[in-house]
């Protein structure tokens, strides 16, 4: 197994401004003598030497905006770069998601790692593999067509040892634009995309040497807790300092509502944290739990948009038709990560420097420019790894508080949320509220199709979330909404000869906005699929044959078949005829063609359901996966297997719960995930398409979850689920409702 | 400032701390044994396990105080890239961790699991870690990783 060292810029050398700043190549003339000023790096994404650099000992740095969560993209990326440059993945170092030595990719997020910056990264390897195989054609005085690019050389094709990467450019720059017209290899001829390497972080995370944001520190670097406050808009009327002054070195930090304790060591923070005594003022402003649907249908709104309109109204009736409606919702969940948010800043009059789990630290870099009343190119965001998110938890806020602090301490300092600070003031999922109407026939199929949805709007012109440090202590910050892309998918990907989606943006949503995992699409998805499961029963037909005989897209039924053979799908109608059973037995199935232009995923689930408890145990999960060209198998097979099982616990187990003033479930024990006993056999299927382009693996097997077990929960029982999550209580109270 | 005599990781080592409830984790990640994750601080997620006499616990509930003179096995005393306890050697191969986060703790009570019972069953394993929680949604590979280390599995 290739172990991979992470190329990372040590903490000496980033305060220092020498060691990895220093991997610049501007010219030959290039200095690498103690107390050299370092040479800004290039970071215009036009440019070759933004993305990738070979150095004098012949390794190739790749230098990449987005960033590894832990959904593979460090090997990934490798990869794709190592293939079209001809150059192994050990020889290539890899820097990612630093605002002063990576080009501005793009948040990491909306599945699209890959698919776009995967394919800019291939661009540039590209680029870079036909200037060296140019110079080499010069040295060599041959023709560039009679040489290749191998194993870090340009070599002549019928032998010889060529020339390596080091002498050709090692230590300089290419001083080359990105050339979109750079011949890329045939796929027929790949050797490292579409190999199941291994990730080379994974030893390090498996032996405790693994360097997490929680794991940085700095020389004289203090601990803090922020106190939020007990109810979400209440302000600070008084803070009594004295109620900590019994711990050593534990000292109050207050701006305007914004409070905070630091001390020396972590445990003390805890203490102080915990002993603090400070008056807020009384606020109640959420809305009623029990009654946030109505709330929500009730809501005025800000404007209506429609999303797609074809075919106009239908005219006339068809005698055959039958006609259906539907509600369906989806709650506001947490992102849920195991470790609670934490960030270490250094900020002073001149530079603010901040180490981020961020999944954005370009786009924060203008967001933390402006609250601390800085110049953009004197902040500088840096990427360390966090607990997993997969959206966006508490890491930019956590980054925020560390910023503020350090700025007004005069040090560096490190934040640490609490497990309550996680699950109470992380940004939510917000809800999804959808009707769905539509006429359906056994031999036309649908015919009409009409999904109006209540959904929190996106504020214009937001570069991010709003955070809560800024807003607490009064500083310059935008306000507004950002929950990600929720309105795709709300249509059915079959064919419908009226289809009309209309959304009623919202100017508000309960709690704080952010995108989670799939934005929108779990919830779209689960409604659109559970929809056609529903017109499929109404119209006597079996749901495979009929989402096959609905749909027109190739790629599409292959997916669809390929999911219904791993089930050894039997054609019948639902439900199953046998319901009668202590424990019922179902299957259900649902597809998704992600966000209509990206992967493909079918999903059959079989499941039981015990009739007394209203308890659903899902005991098998098949699923086709095609996400275009795979780079990593065993990656996108591991972000399929979390998609699933991440979604799974979504769809069963989480709701935020509120009251009036705060979220109430703050820990594992009042919002619970999946466990180990809950987790079902799962089988994936990946199709490989190696002349297509890469689709992007992160998040589309979110999507069809929901709806795949509620139609096999129907199946089993003849209950409909519309409601998220599928608890007991609420399952139980939809079979006795059969 | 009291002290507190632990071994860990093999090592006779002192703590010094104001506190007798200090949570074990705290002295850890002090000594700069950063392997060992604080999750929830309530003994609910599992993410800050650790080996106390051989025994899984939760090392965000542990005080030093109690933990005197006895002996505390982290992830790092567990083994290394070069040299990885099976258990380690198993998650590698099977590329258990995504964001990792909950890893340290899942391979504490996989290897506390083995070593009471060397040939475990999936359920013995599924109920050994039903309290590590994972949200990246690995847990097939968890189990994989288990019956791995444990010879059940090529």
């Amino acid at each position: 197994m290739a172990h991979l060292a992470s190329h990372r810029p040590t903490r000496r050398a980033v305060l220092a401004g020498t060691g990895a700043l220093t991997v610049s190549f501007a010219f030959a003339s290039r200095n690498r003598a103690a107390g050299a000023a370092a040479v800004p790096r290039i970071l215009d994404a036009n440019e070759l030497d933004s993305f990738l650099a070979v150095d004098g000992d012949g390794t190739v740095t790749l230098f990449c905006g987005k960033v590894d969560l832990g959904q593979g993209l460090r090997i990934a990326m490798r990869q794709i770069a190592g293939e079209e440059l001809g150059i192994d993945v050990d020889m290539i170092k890899y820097v990612e998601g630093d605002t002063a030595l990576t080009p501005d990719q793009g948040r990491t997020s909306g599945s699209n790692g890959i698919q776009r910056s995967g394919v800019q990264i291939r661009r540039a390897a590209a680029t870079a593999r036909e200037a060296l195989v140019t110079l080499a054609a010069q040295r060599l005085n041959v023709t560039a067509g009679d040489l290749v690019a191998e194993q870090g050389r340009v070599r002549p094709k019928n032998g010889g040892t060529g020339i390596g990467f080091a002498e050709l450019v090692g230590g300089r720059s290419f001083n080359l634009k990105l050339d979109p017209k750079a011949p890329l290899k045939d796929p027929a001829t790949y050797t490292l995309v579409g190999k199941p390497l291994p990730r080379p972080d994974v030893p390090a995370k498996c032996t405790g040497s693994f360097t997490y944001v929680h794991d940085f520190s700095l020389a004289g670097m203090a601990h803090a807790r922020v106190i939020r406050p007990p109810a979400i808009g209440a302000k600070l009327m008084s803070v009594d300092e004295a109620s900590i002054q019994d711990l050593p070195g534990a000292k109050v930090v207050r701006i305007k509502d914004f409070l905070a304790v630091i001390a020396e060591d972590e445990w003390t923070a805890v203490r102080a944290s915990r002993a603090l005594r400070a008056q807020w003022s009384d606020w109640s402003g959420l809305p009623a739990q029990d009654k946030l649907v109505a709330t929500l249908r009730a809501d005025p709104g800000i404007t209506d948009e429609v999303l797609v309109n074809r075919g106009g109204p239908r005219a006339g009736a068809l005698s055959s038709t039958i006609t259906r409606s539907a509600t369906f919702f989806w709650p506001m969940q947490s992102h849920g990560s195991i470790g609670p948010s934490c960030a270490v800043a250094d900020v002073n009059n001149d530079m603010a420097t901040i180490w981020t789990a961020s999944q954005g630290t370009h786009g924060n870099r203008k967001t933390f420019a402006r609250f601390l009343g800085l110049p953009e190119e004197q902040v500088r965001l840096i990427y360390l790894d966090g607990a997993g998110c997969y959206g966006m938890n508490g890491h930019e806020d956590a980054a925020a508080d560390a910023a503020i602090l350090s700025r007004a301490v005069g040090r560096p300092v490190r934040v640490q949320w609490s497990r309550q600070d996680e699950h109470g003031w992380d940004p939510k999922g917000p809800p999804q509220l959808l009707d769905i109407s539509g006429v359906v026939d056994p031999t036309e199929l649908i015919i009409e199709w009409r999904t109006e949805m209540w959904l929190p709007q996106t504020t214009r012109g937001l570069p991010d979330i709003p955070l809560l440090a800024p807003a607490a202590a009064g500083l310059d910050d935008v306000r507004g909404l950002q929950p990600g892309l929720i309105s795709q998918n709300a249509d059915p990907p079959y064919r419908a000869d009226h289809v009309q989606v209309l959304v009623h943006w919202l100017k508000d949503a309960p709690l704080r906005p952010a995108p989670i995992r799939s934005p929108g699409k779990p919830a779209n998805c689960f409604a659109v699929e559970s929809f056609t499961d529903e017109l499929a029963a109404a119209a006597g037909l079996d749901s495979v044959e009929f989402r096959l005989r609905a749909l027109d897209d190739p790629r599409g039924a292959e997916v669809i078949r390929r999911a219904a053979a791993l089930m050894n799908w039997q054609s019948r109608p639902s439900p199953a005829p046998n319901r009668d059973a202590a424990v019922m037995r179902g299957r259900g199935f649902a597809y998704v063609h992600y966000k209509h232009s990206e992967s493909y995923v079918a999903m059959g689930m079989e499941v039981a359901v015990e009739r007394s408890s209203g308890r659903i145990k899902v005991e098998r999960v098949a699923c086709a996966f095609d996400c275009g060209q795979i780079v990593n198998p065993d990656g996108v097979r591991a972000q399929v297997e979390g998609s699933i099982l991440q979604t799974l616990s979504r769809v069963l187990m989480e709701e935020v719960q509120f009251d009036r003033s705060r979220v109430t479930s703050v820990d594992w024990s009042s919002y619970p995930i999946l466990r180990f006993p809950d987790v079902p056999k799962l089988d994936i299927v990946l199709i490989d398409r190696p002349t297509e382009p890469p689709l992007g693996a992160g998040e589309a097997a979110c999507a069809p979850v929901g709806a795949a077990l509620a139609n096999a929960v129907f199946d089993a029982s003849g209950a409909r689920l519309r409601i998220v999550p599928f608890t007991p209580e609420r399952v139980k109270s939809s079979l006795d409702g059969v | 400032m009291p002290a507190y005599r632990l071994r860990i990781n093999g090592v006779e080592r002192t703590i010094e701390s104001a506190d007798p409830v200090q949570p074990l984790l705290y002295a850890l990640r002090g000594l700069g044994l950063t392997a060992t994750k604080f999750g929830c601080g309530l003994g609910q997620c599992g993410a800050c396990s650790v080996l106390v006499d051989g025994r899984p616990t939760r090392s965000c509930l542990e005080t030093v105080g109690n933990t005197q003179g006895k002996s505390v096995v982290t992830l790092e005393g567990l083994g290394s890239v070069s040299a990885p306890h099976p258990v380690q050697a198993a998650f590698i191969k099977e590329q258990v961790p995504q964001c990792g986060y909950c890893t340290s703790g899942m391979i504490i009570s996989s290897a506390a699991l083995l070593a009471e019972k060397p040939k475990p069953t999936e359920d013995d394993i599924r109920a050994a870690l039903e309290g590590n929680l994972c949200r990246c949604g690995t847990h097939m590979r968890v189990m994989r990783a288990v019956m791995l280390a444990s010879g059940q599995r090529g």
